[in-house]
């Protein structure tokens, strides 16, 4: 049975689209063939994150209105077998979007596919609601920073208000926690929300630690998911993110400062 | 970081602590509006007009709240009447 997964925070900016890069990425290489949806109608990215900008001829939104067939509007993924990209449209805004289009692709999709990715806009509103309405499972992206908490918290009830599942009574949207861009100097000086408290605040099960990476850049500089990168922190992060989703236990790591020799704690008094 | 530093951190709160605090106290006040059903502020009002026209009591004394726990919720209506007046407690006529 596919699944739908959505990649969620309220706040903007945090890593969602980073994070359903590497995240579908890291799924595809598992074996799983894997479409990930942008469904940030009117400010495409994922394309450009996942490398294939130059490829795009129709997309989503085509494919909800009937212009372009899926198979048209689907881009296949170069380095990653079983890996494929809708992307959304450039000119169109959220209200192109409804129910009923979304949930026909969605679909469509479904008899394909093991898992769709959404990669939702920032926002609690429209363009949210139809990237998160349809999932199985929700992974929120946080920043350990209070207004990403904040707004975790709140899309959190918008999850548990509004998804289908929740409007039909079904089996509640399974949620994860993705906790982004985190620093671990700054956490060990006490500057900034550590793992247990934004784990004991949102209280949901927490599916990995991505720690803040100059690798996550690069890779977006050159069109590539981070997970590609498995000599990154980061592309570590993620895959083992992957394997836990899909039940395997794997310890958190990098958690723990690295063991820095007597020069680099000189050097970085002094830098 | 020298000894001084270190002990100078454990006394005074960290600003990931206050972070914390803060993000837990709006939190709690957030999820319990959130948990209130549209409709409660309508129903709190038309309750209102209703006894209003047996009782003559004041908007702020009808309290609607919605209790959810495990397996039931409950919706509590709280109203206060007004201490009757010695010799007349004639109720108001119904409006018509
Ligand atoms: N782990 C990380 N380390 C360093 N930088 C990161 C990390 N994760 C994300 N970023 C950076 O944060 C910025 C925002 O990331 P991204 O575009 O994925 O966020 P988003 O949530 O999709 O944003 P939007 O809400 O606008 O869609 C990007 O510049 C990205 O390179
Ligand atoms: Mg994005």
């Amino acid at each position: 049975m596919a699944k739908i997964i959505t990649m969620t925070s309220g706040k903007g900016g945090v890593g969602k689209t980073t994070s359903s890069a590497a995240f579908g990425t890291g799924l595809a290489m598992r074996g799983f063939k894997t479409c990930i949806i942008d469904f940030d109608v009117g400010l495409r990215n994922l394309d450009l994150i996942m490398g294939c900008e130059r490829r795009v001829v129709f997309d989503f939104i085509n494919v909800v209105n009937g212009e372009a067939r899926l198979n048209q509007a689907l881009i296949k993924d170069k380095r990653v077998e079983n890996l494929f990209i809708l992307p959304t449209s450039q000119t169109r805004d959220k209200d192109a979007l409804t129910k009923e289009g979304v949930e026909k692709v969605l679909d469509e999709l479904k008899k394909e596919f093991d898992y769709i990715l959404c990669d939702s806009p920032a926002g609690i509103e429209k363009g949210a609601l139809m990237a998160l309405y349809f999932a199985d499972h929700a992974i929120i992206v946080t920043n350990p920073e209070v207004s990403s908490v904040r707004d975790s918290d709140r899309i959190l009830g918008v999850i548990q208000a509004k998804s289908r599942r929740a409007e039909l009574g079904l089996e509640p949207v399974q949620e994860h926690l993705l906790l982004t861009r985190y620093d671990l100097d700054r956490v060990e000086k006490g500057e900034m929300l550590k793992v247990d408290d934004v784990l004991e605040i949102l209280a949901i099960p927490l599916l990995g630690i991505i720690p803040e990476s100059p690798a996550v850049l690069k890779a977006s500089n050159v069109g590539m998911p981070v997970v590609l990168d498995d000599k990154s922190t980061a592309g570590m992060a993620y895959s083992d993110a992957v394997a836990r989703f899909l039940g395997e236990k794997v310890e958190h790591r990098f958690l723990k400062p690295e063991k820095k020799g007597f020069f680099d704690r000189l050097l970085r008094r002094t830098a | 970081m020298n000894l001084l530093d270190f002990f100078r951190r454990s006394k005074e709160p960290t600003v990931a602590s206050q972070a914390k605090e803060r993000l837990q106290i709006v939190l709690a006040h957030e999820r319990s509006d959130r948990n209130s059903p549209d409709f409660l502020p309508a129903l709190q009002k038309e309750l209102l007009a209703v006894i209003k026209k047996y009782v003559p009591i004041d908007d702020e004394k009808v309290l609607v709240k919605l209790e959810r726990e495990s397996g039931c919720s409950m919706l509590e209506v709280n109203v206060e009447l007004p201490t009757p007046a010695k010799g007349a407690s004639k109720p108001v006529a119904a409006a018509s």
